[in-house]
């Protein structure tokens, strides 16, 4: 029972440590229902793909996802001559060419997406100083995660009496120190879903967490249904070398 | 992970044989067979990592756009990092290529099983001999003997089919897997 | 080893081998015959967990090293196309970072069985002294490890950790700039680092190797804390305890699996997403939680080279931990007064982590100092005084007496 008792306060020690990590950040962030929470959770396809179309009509004004290579999107759906119209909607850097010039061609599907500034310099120029991150790996990248996204986007509201909103500052109430540069960018119908869904604001905000959850883990499907299949394996393999343990000893008690 | 998730197969019964063997010996089995799965299922995602990754096979094939290419001008691109020869071949090195005697080539190919339209020659650029890329790209490379390619390396002599003719090279030049998407524009891969 | 001159294994080109190069004989003799105390419980399948993890980590990493770039200029996204783009790379990679923090915890479980069962006391002191050593290599290896996505808390540790080797007077400064090969943490020590977390595990390794063939002279300790009296009182390793061991490493896998699957960033930290930026320092510098406790040391101390000297002093206690204690019984077991002890240093040790994790500030940094100062106090002052005025209980006859004996409470 000694045995067990601190196998088990060790194994706490190590969640509950993790949890205190985060705890000791903050703002307290409210979780959403996603369909890819939990063991048999999966990316939300159709919501992933209109995720991308308020990136792309929206967020990507201003945010690269420059790790994000076009083609990832086949994992939400996307079709290969989709892939290739999107892609050459795109114009992308290349060159040098015989010339020594820089020159601009269309896109292809195993190009990433295209940042929106040069360089992070010009980002800030043109942001009033502030750099737009880059969302490649947003839902990972915040404490909360796609729920961190989510409140983000939905938090800007006017400051509270007493405080003292710096020039070009907005207030959003999850955002850790409450000011900051991005502005609400979510109107309602400000993009126009093809399939009819109605674009609200929370529809839009949730659409664009879905999609940078997927963006950032392209796998998490694959890694979900992977593991159901080893964590029942390895039940069964530890309960067939769990009888053979009992059988084997049982010839000496 | 081997020596301490082996079940005691064999082990067990040298040892300490005795009663109710077969229903010990089928779940010794059953347990030694699950672990032996286990194992090799593990083996497999180290063994596919070394295979190319989505990037690479992501630019496995590429498009490539032939209309700037003048008669008797030539491009080299890369393609699954290696150079590919392009010639937008003249009516002469045409009537050369169709009008060689099959039985005087070293590995005699017609040129028609060569090209797919004949002023497109398209060609992966490195010798059948040992890898070098032969030269005949440029207007001032020397073509070799057959106005085709010549490898500096070792003395290949390729014609404007891209087949070997003279020197140590046992073969033609390869032909990719390509095909027209347009009147001028080709897809390698 | 060998001095059988007669055939003993059944295949003649293993007696081939074997009378050349006695490696047959060895296994025999350290994985097949050797002796187990029968009374052994699951703690001590901790050890050979353990050695599994080592064995995956080194597996993966292996193959992870093949598509890792170590620049600072494309460490980053050489990882994320890891995640991305190589077949299967997010599971060796996720294997690889859950993988440190189940070694680690197998390793802390193994240690506390060690003091719990006094397994570092005589003759087992060499043993326990290898151990902490394999702990010094394994926190360089994982602290070098986490350097290596390179992403903020990768450049933050780094530069957070080797400073503190700049509180040391004098020689502290060429040391650190010693350690970066450069002015600040960069692109050189990013390159050593990858070096030295691709050698190290090999070096950990070689330290196992050592630290059980020192564990086969003294035989394994047991849940009494006294010596096999004879064959009555053990079970041959093969097959007994390598099924059992076997069965509580599947076990431990499935625990490792559910995090590798389905929380593989939950013991990670979200900062170490964000490419390292030398200019920005993220909010809250945290370890992983394998350091925290440590780290909680490290800052209860409000002098700079006496906090550095606390930690390490707090892993150099444990080298001499078998002079420290002087009780003559091993087993907390017959302790009942060191027992309360015990599981409040294991308390200590949980409170040092929480606060490791939390700022150093306000309650938490009193609350660190005190973990500290029971911490020290355990190791070099209870243990020699306890040894000596607490009366244990009485110590059974023998192993197998014990066991056959009708099982009464402990």
């Amino acid at each position: 029972m000694r045995a067990l008792k601190s196998a088990i306060l060790s194994a706490a020690f190590a969640l509950g440590l993790a949890g205190a990590a985060q705890a000791a950040e903050g703002v307290h962030i409210p979780s959403q229902d996603w369909s890819h929470d939990g063991v048999f959770g999966t990316i939300d396809k159709p919501s992933a793909q209109r995720g991308f179309q308020v990136y792309k009509e929206v967020c990507a004004a201003c945010h690269s996802m420059h790790l994000v290579p076009i083609r990832t999107l086949a994992g939400i759906g996307f079709t290969e001559d989709e892939l290739k119209a999107l892609a050459a909607g795109y114009e992308v850097q290349a060159g040098p060419n015989d010339e020594g010039e820089m020159f601009m061609r269309p896109g292809i599907p195993a190009d990433r997406f295209p940042s929106p500034f040069p360089n992070d310099n010009a980002a800030r120029a043109s942001n009033g100083g502030a750099l737009p991150p880059d969302l490649s790996l947003m839902a990972k990248a915040r404490v909360g995660g796609e729920n961190y996204i989510y409140a983000f986007l939905t938090g800007f509201e006017d400051p509270p009496e007493g405080v003292n909103l710096m020039p070009g500052m907005n207030y959003n109430k999850y955002f850790p120190g409450h000011q900051v540069g991005m502005p609400n960018v979510l109107v309602p119908d400000g993009v126009t879903y093809s399939d009819g869904t109605a674009a609200t604001v929370e529809q839009q905000a949730h659409d664009v967490s879905v999609f940078l959850t997927f963006a950032a883990e392209p796998h998490l499907d694959a890694r979900k249904q992977m593991g159901v299949k080893v964590i029942l394996f390895l039940i069964v393999l530890a309960g067939l070398m769990y009888a053979v343990k009992r059988r084997l000893w049982s010839t000496i008690h | 992970m081997a020596d301490t998730t082996h079940p005691p197969g064999t082990g067990a019964h040298g040892a300490h044989g005795g009663d109710g063997t077969n229903r010990r010996d089928f779940l010794y089995l059953v347990t030694a067979g699950a672990g032996v799965v286990g194992l090799g299922s593990v083996a497999w995602p180290f063994i596919d990592s070394m295979n190319p990754a989505a990037d690479t096979l992501a630019l496995a094939s590429i498009d490539v756009d032939l209309a700037p290419v003048e008669v008797g001008q030539a491009i080299t691109v890369t393609w699954r990092g290696k150079p590919v020869f392009i010639r937008h071949r003249t009516e002469k090195e045409i009537q050369e290529a169709q009008s060689v005697n099959l039985g005087d080539l070293p590995d005699p190919a017609p040129d028609s099983e060569r090209v797919v339209k004949p002023e497109w020659l398209v060609m992966i650029g490195i010798c059948t001999h040992l890898g070098c890329v032969p030269l005949g790209q440029k207007p001032a490379d020397p073509k070799g003997d057959f106005d085709g390619w010549f490898c500096p390396c070792h003395g290949s002599h390729y014609d404007s089919a891209g087949r070997i003719r003279k020197g140590p090279a046992p073969a033609n030049l390869v032909i990719p897997q390509y095909a027209f998407t347009g009147d001028t524009a080709i897809r390698l891969g | 080893m060998a001095q059988a001159h007669t055939p003993k294994f059944k295949n003649p080109v293993v007696n081939w081998i074997d009378s050349r190069l006695p490696i047959f004989t060895m296994l025999d003799h350290e994985y097949n015959q050797y002796p187990m105390p029968r009374n052994v419980n699951y703690l001590w399948a901790f050890g050979a967990i353990a050695m599994v993890m080592l064995i995956v980590m080194i597996l993966t990493g292996l193959f992870l090293a093949m598509q890792y770039a170590a620049n600072t200029q494309v460490a980053f996204e050489s990882v994320e196309r890891i995640m991305r783009d190589v077949n299967y790379g997010w599971l060796l990679r996720y294997v690889h970072a859950n993988g440190a923090s189940m070694f680690f915890i197998a390793v802390y479980i193994h240690m506390f069985r060690g003091l719990y069962y006094g397994s570092y006391k005589a003759p087992r002191e060499i043993l326990w002294i290898l151990g902490v050593i394999i702990l010094l290599v394994m926190m360089a290896t994982g602290f070098m490890g986490y350097v290596l996505p390179w992403g903020q808390m990768s450049f933050w540790g780094a530069t957070v950790i080797t400073n503190l080797f700049s509180a040391f007077p004098i020689i502290g400064d060429p040391i650190v700039t010693w350690l970066w090969g450069g002015f600040s943490v960069d692109n050189p020590t990013l390159n050593r680092f990858f070096a030295l977390h691709f050698l190290l595990p090999f070096v950990l390794f070689a330290l196992v190797i050592l630290h059980t063939a020192a564990l086969h002279v003294s035989g394994s300790n047991n849940p009494l804390g006294i010596d096999p009296k004879g064959p009555q009182d053990t079970v041959p390793f093969n097959p007994y305890v390598t099924i059992k061991d076997g069965f509580a490493v599947v076990v431990f896998f499935i625990f490792f699996a559910a995090f590798v699957f389905f929380a593989p960033n939950y013991l990670g930290h979200p900062d170490n997403y964000i490419p390292a930026n030398p200019l920005v320092t993220p909010a809250h510098i945290v370890p992983e939680w394998y350091f925290l406790p440590f780290y909680a040391i490290l800052r209860a101390i409000p002098d700079k080279l006496g906090g550095v000297l606390a930690m390490f002093g707090a892993i150099a206690v444990l080298a001499v931990l078998p002079w420290l204690d002087t009780s003559k019984v091993r087993s907390t077991k017959f302790r009942p007064i060191y027992r309360i002890f015990f599981w409040l240093l294991a308390l200590d040790a949980l409170l040092l982590g929480y606060a490791g994790a939390m700022p150093a500030e306000g309650l938490w940094l009193w609350l660190a100092r005190l973990g500290t100062a029971y911490y020290f106090f355990h190791f070099l002052i209870l243990l020699p005084v306890l040894g000596k005025l607490e009366r244990p209980l009485p110590l059974p006859a023998s192993i197998s007496e014990a066991v056959l004996k009708p099982k009464e409470k402990a």
